[in-house]
């Protein structure tokens, strides 16, 4: 086997022609032939949530999608959030409140809070851990993360 | 991961063609969250993977003809709670996809992989039997439509043969509002299936549908025609007795890891009685939460 198929994909805004294995998961992509291992490779199984990214303005478990599926589609991933190394203020929020411990599962907490905020700009706290129910956070910041997506949604009223 | 080919079909007629020469050696993919797993963990060996999100007659849009709305076999569960004619005509089926996954898996899983993995813990299947969903499923053959009543044999088999695929799934938009309600118990919320799912929709003239899963190997409907379930003034102990006859047919494997029988059995009531509190107070245009 192993007949590759071409795709082309724009990743964090460029565009990029690649040839795929039909068994690479998106994740795959990401972090093997990209580089961009901001993505984590956790459960694979669509549990955890650490594989979050942005597929055509849409959150997924980049785990759970095979590369060939995202043929001219439109991917962002953690690094895409602040390109120029400007952090955005959830995540200036994440940084005060201490939602960050080892910091594994927060590139997928914040894609699935960056995605929340568009959805509900103020959101409640049911709304919060409804929005991040996907993502586990196993040193357990849970509060503090919850605390610091409000406090983002609070900053931007 | 287990090795395959990767077919994206652009037409309806290619992809035919494609279970009609591979049969059993194809599976479809819709939304990838239950095949991508299976093909990873070696549970799912297909030689032939046919994605169904290219095929120009099946995009993902839920679409009126008649008196009945059609749900094509790409729409994900996210769609289905964006669309208004669900949440005001069929809010058990919006209440059902609510509880599905996370918001990342509803983004993905479609209704129509829901009800094709075929497991007894299937959200949407309930609610889908209580509404009277059909099945539209394409062959070589021509198309078939299954009464859902008719598609689960058991956990993974439904009555499907392998040369086809679903299309669709139909519902009947109700003439007249009905009380309905989606009901779940769970050990865990966002990250497991359910231990029993039921869901109850009573119509104008007292008659109430109920389907219940994870109690057995298949998701079963049950109709009281009685009106003594609907009936406000029933005492407890009457609907009691109707819902233990209606409850017969469950039986909840003792080998399971999410419960005991005998927790699922006795809760499978709870949420009965419940289900049906709830149904009746909406039908009279009341908000309840389930
Ligand atoms: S690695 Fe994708 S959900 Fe856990
Ligand atoms: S910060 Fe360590 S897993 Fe969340």
């Amino acid at each position: 086997m192993g007949e590759t198929i071409q795709i082309v994909v724009t990743v964090n805004g460029r565009r990029r022609a690649l040839d795929v294995e039909p068994t690479a998961t998106l994740l795959d992509l990401l972090r093997d032939d990209l580089g961009l291992t901001g993505s984590k490779a956790c459960c694979l199984v669509g549990e955890c949530g650490a594989c979050t990214v942005r597929l055509n303005g849409r959150i997924v478990d980049s785990c759970l999608v095979l590369a060939a599926e995202v043929d001219g589609g439109e991917v962002m991933t953690i690094e895409g959030l602040a390109p120029d190394g400007r952090l955005t203020a959830l995540q200036e929020r994440f940084l005060d409140h201490g939602a960050v411990q080892c910091g594994y599962c927060t590139p997928g907490q914040l894609m699935a809070a960056t995605d929340l905020l568009a959805r509900i700009p103020h959101p409640t706290v049911a709304e919060v851990e409804e929005g991040l129910a996907g993502n586990l956070c196993r040193c357990g910041c849970y509060v503090q993360i919850t605390e610091a997506v409000l406090a983002a949604a609070e900053g931007e009223r | 991961m287990h090795r395959f080919v990767y077919e994206r079909p652009e037409a309806l007629a290619d992809a035919v063609e494609l279970f009609a020469r591979h049969g059993a050696a194809a599976r479809p993919l819709a939304g990838g969250t239950d095949l991508i797993i299976g093909l990873r963990d070696g549970s799912a060996r297909p030689a032939v993977v046919v994605d169904l999100k290219r095929i120009a007659e099946l995009p993902p849009t839920i679409e009126e003809q008649g008196s009945w709305l059609r749900i094509s076999a790409t729409v994900v569960m996210s769609d289905l709670l964006a669309d208004a004619r669900i949440r005001h005509e069929f809010p058990a089926l919006a209440e059902a996809a609510a509880a599905v996954g996370s918001v990342q898996i509803r983004n993905r899983a479609t209704v129509a992989g829901n009800i094709c993995n075929a497991s007894p813990a299937a959200d949407t299947a309930p609610p889908l039997l209580v509404y009277g969903a059909v099945v539209v499923a394409v062959s070589d053959a021509g198309t078939r439509r299954i009464p859902l009543t008719d598609f689960f044999v058991r956990s993974g088999v439904t009555t499907l043969r392998s040369d086809e695929f679903v299309t669709a799934i139909e519902l009947p938009r109700p003439s007249a509002p009905l009380g309905a309600v989606h009901l779940r118990r769970t050990r865990r919320r966002g990250h497991d299936l359910a231990s029993v799912t039921l869901s109850c929709a009573i119509d104008r003239d007292g008659v109430t549908r109920l389907a219940y899963g994870s109690v057995g190997p298949r998701p079963i409907l049950v109709v009281d025609e009685s009106g003594r379930l609907a009936d406000r003034g029933a005492s407890d102990t009457v609907k009691e007795a109707i819902l233990d006859r209606l409850f017969s047919a469950a039986s909840p494997s003792p080998r399971s890891m999410r419960a005991s029988p005998e927790y699922r059995l006795a809760m499978l009531r709870v949420l009965g009685r419940r289900a049906v509190r709830v149904a009746l107070v909406r039908l009279d245009g009341g908000v309840q939460d389930g």
